[in-house]
């Protein structure tokens, strides 16, 4: 009894965390309430005060608007990822579970080669070939996420295909596709959720990564890894500017890890 | 042993193949060294006479067997910017790239080991459920912001190490380790908070399993059965997240080295994408390709050595 209580503890716990930085984040798509690009000097390196919570940055920009335009770019290139990077990742997996082979041995001997590499590198490779861009960071990472998720998905198939209910449904007389998509998938819905969360985690600590070394999203536009690439020069002086999105990216990796620790 | 080589012979193709994907990819998109080199103002004649210096003019197949062959011999070209061999350009950066991985790799090591044993031993302690806390708190901290953290409270407001104060460790190793030992922190605590995780719950099944009642119902010493039974088998999940961690602590340390001011492989590769001087892009990944392929096969082996399921 006590077990399940803590549980949902930390389910609220992550959802809050979440909630804090995602409403924002949404908001930020549509409205901030400065303009989060264009500079001015009266409010360079400016204290938080009442009509800038945050402070400004060393441009004049509002902080906490930066952050809901940042949050947004980061979790819409967080979420771009994961969604291609499941998708694509997923129907790999199902494939060559489901049909095996020799395309299934290449493809995995391929993915094995892929999934070894630090996805940071990975990016990193992309991006070099692309050049920076939203676009190019959102391209690149789904690209290193694909073998991780064609791993877990191609794992629980192989596991599922030989149970009892596939096979029945093979007697019933449905197609393939419809054995692994409509049968199979539901069941697996449980480890695939999670894996997106992590994932989803770790695009959006990835895109911090890319952004921070000036290769991901480029200025002037704000991704919370570029921020803290800006505020890099300042930590000595004017921590705060580093401390807020620091602090943004950590609330939603934390959040969002008390959920898929949850739903697993 | 037979199985041990097939690894070791697939290694070595899978770093042929990554080398052979990189010299393609690189190749396919990268326009035109000679143009990027001279500028766009450059004459159609000085391109050309540039281009066949280079050997740009030669197929893409004698090109590619010239770099490979190059590469055996540890000769990676020239880089277009610098004029002057990779080899040379990248050999110190990449000692230092990889003497601040293996250092991070090592603290983690000793961060991880020690405390999972206690917090697994005392669980439901109040330190076991603070362990638990901070863990979960420290995966999800980029390792650069920790590295901001840990320069803003050890270096600004304790004044432990001087920021910006890297010392070459051809200069002085010591100081060198000194002061790597920041950096390195900040790249093993989100590691070691996972490898803690991984390492408790493993420690804390093993504890449950029937064999170890009946060790101790031998009379055997607890001490024994803890170093000799469970905690050797509650390493081998471990093993294999090491390999990983090993890999991303070299692609993490391209970034804390930006946080740091460290002159290793991380500045110089991010020039040289952004002035789109490949050959150095290709041999600086070649290169982490190599050890992280390596990593994996000696998880591999080391995996077959502690378990004797796999052999």
């Amino acid at each position: 009894m006590k077990k399940t209580e803590k549980h949902n503890y930390n389910l609220i716990l992550g959802i809050v965390l979440t909630a804090i930085v995602l409403i924002p984040a949404v908001i930020g798509i549509f409205y901030t309430p400065y303009d989060t690009e264009s500079m001015n000097l009266a409010l360079k390196m400016a204290s938080p005060s009442f009509s800038h919570p945050m402070g400004c940055d060393n441009y004049g920009r509002d902080i906490f608007s930066r952050i809901m335009k940042g949050s947004s770019i980061t979790f819409l290139i967080g979420v771009g990822t994961v969604f291609w990077g499941s998708l694509i990742g997923t129907l790999v997996g199902a494939f060559t579970a489901y049909y095996g082979g020799v395309v299934d041995e290449i493809l995995m001997r391929v993915n094995d080669v892929i999934f070894s590499f630090p996805s940071l590198l990975l990016a990193l490779v992309f991006v070099a070939i692309l050049g920076p861009g939203t676009y190019q960071v959102l391209f690149a990472l789904a690209i290193a996420f694909i073998p991780s998720y064609a791993r877990v998905v191609r794992g629980e198939f192989l596991r599922q295909k030989s149970m009892d209910y596939v096979q029945l449904a093979r007697l019933a007389g449905a197609k393939d596709l419809r054995i692994m998509f409509v049968h199979i998938l539901p069941n697996i819905r449980k480890v695939l959720i999670s894996s997106i969360l992590i994932g989803f985690n770790n695009a959006v600590l990835a895109e911090a990564g890319l952004s921070f070394l000036g290769i991901g999203v480029s200025p002037p536009k704000a991704s919370l890894g570029s921020m803290l690439s800006d505020a890099q020069t300042y930590l000595f002086s004017k921590p705060e500017l580093a401390l807020f999105p620091g602090l943004t990216i950590i609330i939603m990796v934390l959040g969002i890890s008390l959920i898929s620790k949850e739903v697993a | 042993m037979t199985t041990v080589i097939k690894k070791i012979v697939g290694s070595v193709i899978t770093i042929l193949a990554v080398s052979c994907l990189v010299f393609i990819a690189f190749e396919i998109i990268s326009g035109d060294p000679a143009l990027a080199k001279l500028g766009i103002s450059a004459t159609e004649e000085k391109l050309a006479a540039l281009r066949l210096e280079m050997g740009l003019e030669r197929p893409l197949f004698v090109r590619f067997f010239d770099w490979v062959s190059g590469v055996i011999r540890g000769d990676f070209g020239n880089s277009y910017s610098y004029n002057m061999p990779v080899s040379e350009l990248i050999g110190e950066k990449a000692l230092t790239t990889m003497l601040l991985a293996l250092y991070s790799f090592l603290l983690m090591i000793v961060i991880t080991i020690p405390i999972s044993i206690y917090s697994a031993l005392h669980k439901g302690d109040l330190f076991d459920k603070a362990i638990q806390i901070v863990n979960q708190i420290n995966m999800s901290v980029p390792a650069f912001f920790g590295g901001m953290l840990i320069s803003l409270i050890f270096g600004m407001v304790f004044k432990l190490f001087s920021f910006g104060g890297y010392v070459s460790y051809s200069k002085s190793f010591s100081g060198f380790l000194s002061y790597m030992f920041w950096p390195a922190l900040a790249i093993a605590i989100p590691k070691a908070a996972m490898a803690i995780s991984l390492l408790y719950t493993a420690i804390v099944e093993e504890i449950k399993n029937d064999y170890v009642r009946t060790a101790y119902s031998r009379g055997n010493s607890s001490r024994g059965v803890f170093y000799k039974h469970i905690l050797k088998n509650a390493c081998i999940p471990l093993i294999t997240f090491l390999g990983m961690a090993f890999a991303d602590m070299i692609s993490g340390s391209i970034v804390i080295e930006q946080v740091f001011g460290i002159p290793g492989l991380g500045r110089i590769l991010l020039s040289s994408i952004q002035q789109r001087d490949y050959p150095v892009v290709q041999a600086i990944i070649v290169y982490i390709a190599f050890f992280v392929i390596v990593s994996n096969l000696l998880v591999d082996i080391l995996y077959r050595v502690i378990d004797p399921r796999v052999r």
